[in-house]
């Protein structure tokens, strides 16, 4: 299509290799991990040794070097075979290792970068909570610096934390200083096994079920000054910057589940029969066929447009947010109105469990809400255009 | 210990269904094009003979440079090298004037103690080349390698998947192994290897290079040549579904099924 000319040699071959990847290890076992909810662990591991999990890292931190364009690449092929497994790629890769990649200290990269880049351990990212997620301001959980001055003392709870239940190591988000708003937010890196850490219930979800997610609760939980990513008071300018980075991701995994659902229905338009034809011959089915298409070609413009904004920022430090949302609000907005298209054009097959266009269009669902929903997405965008203040 | 692996860049085969017989004619199946799901394995044999028992891992392959794609593929794995052979001489060469290509390029290369391939092509299914590699160096052939057992003092020893069991052999060094997919799974390759794949240089050996004369290769020299080609129709099958209200019921329709229809208990 249009967007190959942007592509490498090496961006085929990556491509080629996580879609032969996906489809033997992830599409054998997605319904199964769906259906359980399990975390599905021995996948991570395989995805981790292949360079999935750090692919923006640089190698000598554990990474596999690559760009933001393969990174989609990538994305969009693991999200076409599962959109949970997805998901848990998309947390270490765009929220925990760009967050630590960009502001951690060196010994921070040497420990906890190398780790989860490798795949070795899962990282999280922990900034909703129950009464608050994009407005990060009225974030209630306090972190307070201890007389001595060595460690923080965090209380607070933390929801929807993606990885949240098996994660190794931890981004939070808490409020050193509630008088100075979102100016006093500051960002830590958490160990699993910090006393103090209590990990809630697994949310049962609509979708993406394998994606573990949970509650975080932190009582009297010691984190050490050393564990501060960026500055103290940096909290919120970090978590809006590596969200920029989260939702090209976001945007990629949308396009990868709106193209499983374009090829599960092309296939069945192809094979299904009604009234001695085809159903693929039928106008009616032929114009959902064409609007997907259609949609899909333009999300990945966009998305892959993004991808290279961020690739000219790491020279420039600008930031691509207005890009990041874009991308995302139309992959997203595609990935939902084809997974429904799908289902449709599938009718009853599509509504059973039989196929999976019923688990895409449930994974879909997802990507409209998650790190800003389709509506905060337009005010952001909107305020960019117009030169209003304030972002998300 | 040095080890060449010889590789086929062939035809998806997932769309070789597709390619029409003149196509396959004309050599221009119009396919997406890539290593050779047989040597697939050849290549990860290739790479675990070097971890097991040290040395170098050499992919080779004769081809214009859209071969090199799959030489990549062997690198992205794990070869250390990979060598093209090509010259516009080669083109149309069949499995003997391939093989003495092949052969030269091993010997322009420095040589090999173990070469590796895989059982066939996907596409022309012939499983020659081999066997005329190892004819052109004079050295033993091992087919249907499912597993090495042993590399030392100067010999290999090998099992052999025979239709009646397995066979273990030994065998001289050098020597030719073709290897069946039963021998390993192979890898994927990691993202930091392709990244070096794409990078590593490919050098190409012309016919000068490797003291081959026109007429020894390509059509000219063709001892087999394909005359024409039919595609087999797709098979057709007639599908019953028993309709039953219990498994037990619908098992019983089977049974008598099986017995009084089909004859076949």
């Amino acid at each position: 299509m249009g967007f190959e000319f942007l592509l490498t040699e090496e961006h085929k071959m990556i491509r080629e290799t996580v879609r032969e990847f996906a489809e033997r290890e992830i599409v054998p076992v997605a319904a199964h991990y769906d259906e359980t909810g399990e975390f599905p662990m021995p996948i991570i591991k395989k995805m981790g040794e292949l360079g999935l999990m750090g692919i923006e890292v640089p190698e000598e931190y554990g990474g596999a070097g690559m760009d933001c364009l393969a990174y989609v690449l990538a994305m969009e092929e693991v999200a076409k075979a599962d959109v949970a497994t997805s998901t848990i790629m998309s947390v270490n890769n765009s929220l925990f290792c760009h967050a630590v990649l960009t502001y951690g200290t060196e010994a921070q990269k040497q420990t906890y970068l190398q780790a989860v880049a490798s795949g070795q351990a899962i990282g999280a990212y922990a900034l909703t909570e129950p009464q608050s997620g994009s407005d990060a301001a009225n974030m209630k959980t306090r972190a307070v610096l201890s007389d001595d001055g060595r460690y923080y003392v965090i209380n607070g709870r933390k929801s929807w934390i993606t990885s949240g239940p098996v994660a190794d190591y931890i981004i939070l988000f808490a409020m050193t200083d509630p008088d100075k708003k979102h100016r006093g937010i500051t960002a830590f890196i958490v160990e699993g096994d910090t006393p103090g850490l209590i990990r809630g219930k697994v949310e049962p979800k609509l979708g993406i079920r394998a994606s573990a997610t949970c509650e975080l609760f932190f009582e009297d939980m010691k984190v050490p000054v050393e564990n501060v990513l960026g500055e103290p008071g940096m909290g919120f300018k970090i978590a809006m910057a590596v969200l920029d980075a989260g939702r090209i991701g976001i945007a990629a995994q949308a396009l990868g589940v709106a193209e499983a659902a374009l090829e599960a229905s092309i296939r069945w338009a192809r094979e299904r029969e009604a009234f001695g034809h085809k159903i693929g011959e039928f106008e009616g089915i032929q114009w959902k066929i064409a609007d997907m298409k259609t949609r899909i070609e333009a999300a990945r413009g966009l998305t892959y447009s993004a991808a290279l904004a961020k690739e000219r920022a790491k020279d420039t430090g600008a930031r691509y947010t207005l890009e990041a949302s874009m991308a995302k609000l139309f992959a997203s907005e595609t990935a939902m109105f084809c997974t429904h298209q799908a289902v449709q054009i599938h009718g009853g097959m599509g509504y059973s469990k039989e196929l999976p266009v019923e688990r895409y269009f449930r994974d879909a669902k997802i990507t409209e809400i998650y790190e800003g929903t389709s509506e905060i997405q337009r005010l952001v965008i909107a305020r960019h255009v117009l030169g209003l203040r304030g972002s998300f | 210990m040095k080890y060449v692996v010889c590789l086929k860049q062939t035809p998806d085969t997932t769309e070789l269904p597709k390619i029409t017989p003149e196509q396959a004619l004309a050599g221009n199946e119009g396919a997406t094009l890539v290593l050779n799901p047989w040597d697939e394995y050849a290549v990860e044999e290739g790479i675990r003979l070097k971890e097991r028992f040290g040395g170098e891992t050499v992919a080779l392959s004769m081809g214009p440079e859209s071969v090199d794609q799959a030489l990549r593929s062997a690198l992205a794995m794990g070869c250390d090298r990979a060598v093209r052979l090509w010259d516009p001489s080669f083109a149309d060469s069949d499995y003997w004037s391939t093989a003495l290509i092949l052969a030269r390029g091993i010997e322009k290369d420095g040589g090999a103690d173990i070469i590796v391939t895989g059982k066939m092509s996907v596409d022309g299914n012939a499983a020659a080349v081999a066997h005329g590699i190892a004819c052109k160096l004079g050295i033993p052939l091992l087919t249907q390698v499912a597993r090495v057992v042993d590399v030392s003092d100067g010999r290999i020893t090998v099992e052999r998947l025979l239709d009646e069991g397995r066979e273990t052999v030994t065998a001289p060094l050098p020597v030719v192994i073709s290897v069946v997919k039963e021998i390993n799974e192979p890898r994927y390759p990691t993202f930091i290897r392709i990244r070096k794949a794409s990078r590593t240089p490919i050098p190409v050996l012309s016919a000068a290079d490797l003291n081959i004369a026109p007429e020894e290769v390509g059509q000219a020299a063709a001892r087999v040549r394909w005359t024409h080609l039919v595609k087999p129709e797709p098979k057709k099958r007639q599908v019953t579904i028993i309709e039953g209200d219990t498994p037990e019921e619908k098992a019983r329709k089977l049974l008598d099924y099986l017995m009084d229809v089909e004859k076949v208990l």
